[in-house]
């Protein structure tokens, strides 16, 4: 490695949280002039590294070099001071300001004691050009601007304090292709020009896309530091996973699309639809079939399941369950009708996480009883073992906390607290994210068996493999409409990466 | 050793040690603290008087403790205690209902401004303080309306009882308590209320997601507060004869949110603990008879009562335990 | 583009036509409610109320609040009518009671901030101390007769015309409002409290001094709520340990119908004017109605709190699911 291009080096940084060592001796380096892909599963460490880099985190162990300089960033001010600049997850900015206001905020030009408004807009309007963007009116409120906008903003606030290092945490995950590919060519041209740019993806094909380097990292360890044409994607995901690539064959399980048992529809929902989340949609589940939402983030799949467990108010539409007409006005309904939800938002709006175990999985049963009809203690203690035991949760007792269980069981009693409502149908958003890959074929399996006894099923997943080797049915979503459905033998993947894009390039026909 | 763990770890520990350590320097400094003399076949004495004193205290931390436990706070407490005081005094005074329908009036009416808190907290979706906050006010404000200013005495002999009677030798408002206490660990034990209350404290989203109505949960929590300031507003009137619809329950909530606090209830909401918040009650009244004995006037009282709380707030502070920790550390090393 | 810039200034407007709606009102209804005179009263009544408001604003810009403002006030008038009592200059008095304020205000900053505490329970527990502080002071009302306060009365006025005139301490709010205007708009400190309301955690990231904001903006309320109990001891001439019971509440209320949103990060100062306007209006309309109980303020003023409040929220919930 050339030594002089070398911008930032970070060796045997340590870090450890109370009981979490959430880096443990990784190295990571940053040359002027590249994009350096930073992978990783969930709880690899990837966000810490970044925390540690940019002054949130302090690191316990290890160094940090910019240069020849030794340093440790006790604030983001003061990484920002060095030339490094972040734009985190969420884009990180102040909605209810203007524009021009969240590039310049904490540096803004000044005049006789005054801020200078004047100034601040022409400074912002001169950063955003830098981008490329020529056409923005920097005193809109930001909220009022599109996510890729905000983007944008965020990355001509993170350049402005003359970066030498701009590190884009998970920027794409809310923008759609155009907006994705317009993102790379800004970060092309700032590659270009000599910048040093840390790009954090769960998307493979970006890296690909757009990186020179990637660094993975496993379990807060550092795996290695490849160059992108030394790595190919498997062998990437092998990497990221810690499995050989036989391993990896041999856990996925033989897809199955099968008839379902029965031709009698559990539900169907005509025009199901809510103004600004889902347009009227049609969509309908049999008992014992299992059917997939399948698009990207930001497609209208949550928001669709929301819908049908009532956890959003509808604008439009009907939904007929077992022939019945079923308003699905609250989440207390749809439990009453039978269907249970597990939500993608486990820590928000899944887990109670100071109760115990046995009282997170009796929740949605006790709901459904109602307030005055408490399920006696026995009773509670025999449906937390059962499912403990058939689950194979992992928690010292019943009576333990759930918020002390890890990610995959917390995933599990929540199963738990579904399955012991006995539903008809139970939607599965994102059942499988951040979980280990075992727990996650053991989820797998027993939605194949819910299914088998008869249970509906909806399942939603991001990982369109996942996706295709569970369901019998898929629904394609993009852009918060339905476009398109697969039965049986017509689903692969590739059919429905097709029928999103296809439909893209058809709709720009037509305008 | 487990044993001593166990004891360590129990949430009564402290507000328990708090209060023998008051008994302790009364038992030492104030005289006759810990006597009681039977007169007329009732008991008396400074121990038996912080009991029916702290008696409003009590009733006010069993609502408050259930609030609390939602996440919320109600602060409309001490205003609610002057409604029902006032129109159990003006009823008293001016119509000819039976006592038990005057009381069943006043209790009705309470409930009504909390479930109205309920709705502004629930269905509105207020903060509890700002909510109960207008209410704080605003209840007054129709105390006063009630009243027209004017205080009402009385000398009724079921309303002067319910403040001053005795029952089983004991100051009869030790049965009220019992019986409120004993219906709340009822419906908090016996229905799911107690874990709803709990899960809804705990994580608001999620609980409405595993079908819980929140809402209802909320409502129930905010009207039975209103009830148990109803009741306590009752007794105050009747304690000292009177309806003095400025002076009556002003700043009790903060003497309820004391016990709650001191009880082991977190304010952040979720698990709660009502034995210690009475036992938190009868803290907060042992401090205020004994800065009484000490001639301290009942509005300086505000100064340590307050200092407690914030002091119980920091110590659930994550960050301040935290930081204690470092100092500790550092001085050990 | 029109729309979002209308939307942006919906509450002021809002607040704006309830202020003239409500003036106009009671001028149909009273005599001589339409004048100079019962505009300048109206002002000049409710100065101290104006002041602490300017400051509440900051704190609820930031997304907190301060119940402590009624009990502070209290205090730094009981301190100031006692000190003069004994004999201490009254602008010494002045100094102590606001430095008071401030380093009270600061000190209820640090909890909040540094241990992550509710503003809400701080500042409750602030009221109770300072509402017993200011008993510790003295237990009564003690009058103030002294040449500064006689100088400050009688030669510290502006006259508007033969029978109007705004007393010291109106100018006295009139310059902490501009001065209000001045950081709130003009300043990177009064940016960075807007910032905070908006999003505390990405003013954090872009490196903004959140610490420094928070913990100033309740020393700024602090300060404006002794300043507020100052300007009513040149209004009153007296201390009293019981003044301004439940002014939280109307504080509160004066901010937020001016438009400042209680999750924080938008309002305007201007606005604050406006709330506090409107219920000096309500006040005085009440005053002139003479049949109706003072009680009836309180109860007014918690409606009309409501009713903004529903307003903004419907408002923010618009706005939301239109992005």
């Amino acid at each position: 490695m050339n030594q002089e291009n070398v911008l930032l080096r970070v060796e045997n940084v340590k870090k450890e949280f109370p009981g979490v060592k959430a880096l443990d001796g990784v190295e990571f380096s940053l040359k002027a002039g590249e994009i350096h892909a930073l992978m990783g599963e969930n709880g690899a460490g990837k966000s810490t590294l970044i925390k540690v880099i940019t002054g949130v985190y302090q690191r316990d162990e290890g160094s940090m070099k910019l240069g020849d300089q030794e340093v440790c960033p006790e604030s983001v001010l003061e990484a920002e001071s060095y030339g490094i600049s972040t734009v985190f997850q969420e884009v990180n900015l102040i909605r209810t300001l203007s524009v021009a206001e969240n590039i310049l905020l904490g540096r803004q030009p000044k005049k006789y004691g005054c801020l200078n408004w004047k100034e601040i807009n022409a400074h912002a309007r001169r950063a955003l050009a830098r981008l490329g963007i020529y056409d923005l009116d920097v005193t809109k409120e930001l909220s009022h601007c599109s996510m890729a906008v905000q983007q944008m903003v965020a990355i001509a606030r993170a350049l402005d304090i003359d970066a030498k290092i701009l590190i884009l945490d998970e920027p794409t995950s809310s923008l759609d292709e155009k907006e994705v590919e317009a993102l790379f060519q800004v970060m092309r041209n700032l590659r270009d020009q000599g910048l040093g740019i840390v790009f954090v993806t769960h998307f493979l094909g970006q890296v690909y896309q757009v990186c020179d380097r990637i660094t993975v990292l496993r379990n807060g360890g550092y795996v290695g530091d490849y160059d992108i044409k030394d790595l190919p994607k498997l062998k990437l995901i092998s990497k990221m996973l810690g499995k050989e690539i036989e391993d990896l064959e041999s856990i996925e399980l033989k897809g199955r699309h099968r008839e379902p048992l029965t031709s009698e529809e559990f539900l169907v929902a005509e025009d199901l639809g809510r103004i600004g989340a889902v347009d009227p949609l049609d969509l309908s589940i049999k008992k014992g079939e299992i059917v997939g939402l399948a698009g990207l983030l930001g497609s209208g799949r949550t928001e669709t399941a929301r819908l049908l467990f009532g956890a959003d108010s509808r604008t439009s539409g009907s939904t007929r369950i077992n022939n019945r007409e079923s308003r699905l006005g609250s989440p207390m309904d749809a439990i009453r009708r039978g269907i249970g939800f597990c939500s993608e938002d486990r820590k928000g709006e899944g887990i109670i996480p100071n109760l115990s175990v046995r009282e997170n999985i009796i929740l949605a049963l006790q709901a459904k009883r109602g307030l005055l009809r408490k399920i006696k203690t026995s009773e509670q203690i025999a449906i937390a073992e059962h499912y403990i035991s058939a689950l194979k949760i992992k928690t010292p007792s019943p009576e333990a906390a759930i918020k002390n269980l890890s990610g995959g069981n917390q995933q599990k009693v929540l199963l738990a607290r579904w399955l012991a409502v006995q539903p008809e149908l139970i939607i599965l958003d994102e059942p499988t994210r951040g979980i280990d890959v075992g727990a996650k074929a053991e989820i797998e399996k027993l939605i194949n068996k819910l299914s088998d006894d008869g249970v509906a099923v909806l399942f939603i997943s991001s990982e369109l493999e996942e996706v295709v080797r569970v369901c019998d049915r898929i629904s394609v979503l993009r852009d918060r409409k339905k476009i398109g459905e697969l039965i049986g033998d017509e689903i692969d993947e590739q059919k429905i990466m097709q029928i999103i894009a296809s439909e893209v390039s058809e709709e720009r026909k037509s305008v | 050793m487990k044993v001593t763990d166990r004891i360590m770890s129990n949430r009564l520990l402290w507000p328990i040690m708090g209060l023998v350590l008051l008994f302790v320097f009364n038992g030492l400094y104030g005289e006759g603290f810990f006597k009681i003399e039977i007169m007329n076949g009732y008991l008396y004495g400074t121990t038996i008087d912080i009991i029916n004193q702290g008696s409003k205290v009590m009733l006010l931390a069993i609502g408050m403790t259930l609030v609390i436990a939602t996440g919320g706070i109600d602060l409309s407490v001490g205003s609610i205690m002057a409604v029902s005081g006032s129109i159990g005094a003006l009823l008293v005074n001016e119509s000819d209902y039976s006592f038990a329908l005057i009381v069943a009036i006043a209790l009705v009416a309470t409930v009504i401004i909390g479930l109205v808190n309920g709705v502004l907290v629930s269905y509105i979706g207020l903060q509890p303080f700002v909510a109960t906050l207008i209410m704080m006010v605003t209840a007054r404000g129709i105390a006063l309306l009630i009243t027209n200013g004017f205080i009402y005495t009385f000398e009724d002999e079921d309303f002067v009882f319910l403040g001053n009677g005795h029952f089983l030798m004991l100051p009869f408002t030790l049965t009220i308590v019992l019986i409120m206490t004993v219906i709340s660990i009822f419906i908090t034990r016996k229905t799911a209320v107690g874990v709803f209350i709990e899960a809804v404290g705990d994580n608001e989203r999620a609980s409405r997601f595993a079908g819980i109505n929140t809402k209802v949960v909320k409502m129930v929590v905010y009207g039975f507060s209103g009830l148990c300031a109803g009741i306590a507003g009752l007794v105050a009137t009747s304690n000292i004869k009177a309806a003095d619809t400025i002076k009556l329950g002003e700043t009790m909530e903060m003497d309820a949110i004391f016990a709650v606090v001191v009880g082991g209830t977190s304010l952040t909401g979720g698990k709660f603990n009502l034995i210690g918040s009475l036992i938190g009650a009868l803290l907060i009244q042992t401090l205020t008879t004994t800065m009484y004995f000490l001639g301290v006037p009942p509005a300086i009282t505000a100064v340590p009562k307050s200092i407690v709380i914030i002091l119980v707030c920091l110590l659930q502070s994550e960050e301040f335990r935290r930081m204690i920790m470092s100092v500790v550390r550092r001085s050990r090393a | 583009m029109n729309a979002i810039f209308n939307r942006k200034y919906i509450p002021l407007f809002a607040t704006a036509a309830v202020l003239i709606v409500l003036y106009t009102i009671a001028s149909v209804l009273y005599d001589n409610f339409f004048s100079i005179l019962t505009m300048t009263n109206i002002l000049s009544d409710n100065a101290y109320l104006g002041v602490i408001a300017v400051g509440m604003t900051f704190v609820i810009l930031t997304g907190g609040i301060d119940l402590s403002v009624g009990s502070v006030f209290a205090f730094s008038t009981i301190l100031i009518a006692s000190m003069a009592e004994k004999g201490y200059s009254p602008p010494l008095a002045i100094l102590l009671a606001v430095f008071l304020g401030l380093i009270f205000g600061l000190f209820q900053g640090i909890l909040i901030h540094k241990f992550k505490m509710q503003p809400f329970l701080v500042t409750l527990g602030g009221m109770f101390f300072a509402r017993g502080a200011a008993f510790m002071v003295n237990m009564e009302s003690i009058g103030i007769s002294n040449k500064f306060y006689d100088w400050v009365l009688d030669d510290l006025n502006l006259w508007i015309n033969s029978e109007a005139f705004l007393p010291a301490s109106t100018i006295f709010f009139l310059i902490v409002f501009v001065i209000g205007m001045y950081v709130a708009h003009l300043t990177r400190f009064g940016r960075s409290v807007y910032a905070i309301g908006g999003s505390e955690d990405s003013a954090l990231l872009m490196g903004l001094p959140v610490g420094i904001v928070k913990v100033a903006v309740y020393g700024i309320c602090g300060m404006c709520s002794a300043l507020g109990g100052v300007l009513y001891t040149f209004f009153t001439g007296s201390g009293n340990p019981s003044n301004g019971v439940g002014l939280e509440l109307d504080v509160i209320a004066s901010v937020v119908i001016g438009g400042t949103l209680l999750s924080g990060g938008v309002g305007y100062v201007v606005g604050t004017l406006m709330g506090v306007l409107i219920y000096g209006t309500i006040q005085c309309a009440l005053m002139f109605d003479g049949r109706l109980n003072s009680w009836w303020l309180r109860i007014a003023i918690g409606v009309l709190l409501l009713i903004f409040i529903l307003m903004q929220r419907v408002l923010t919930r618009g706005s939301e699911s239109d992005s």
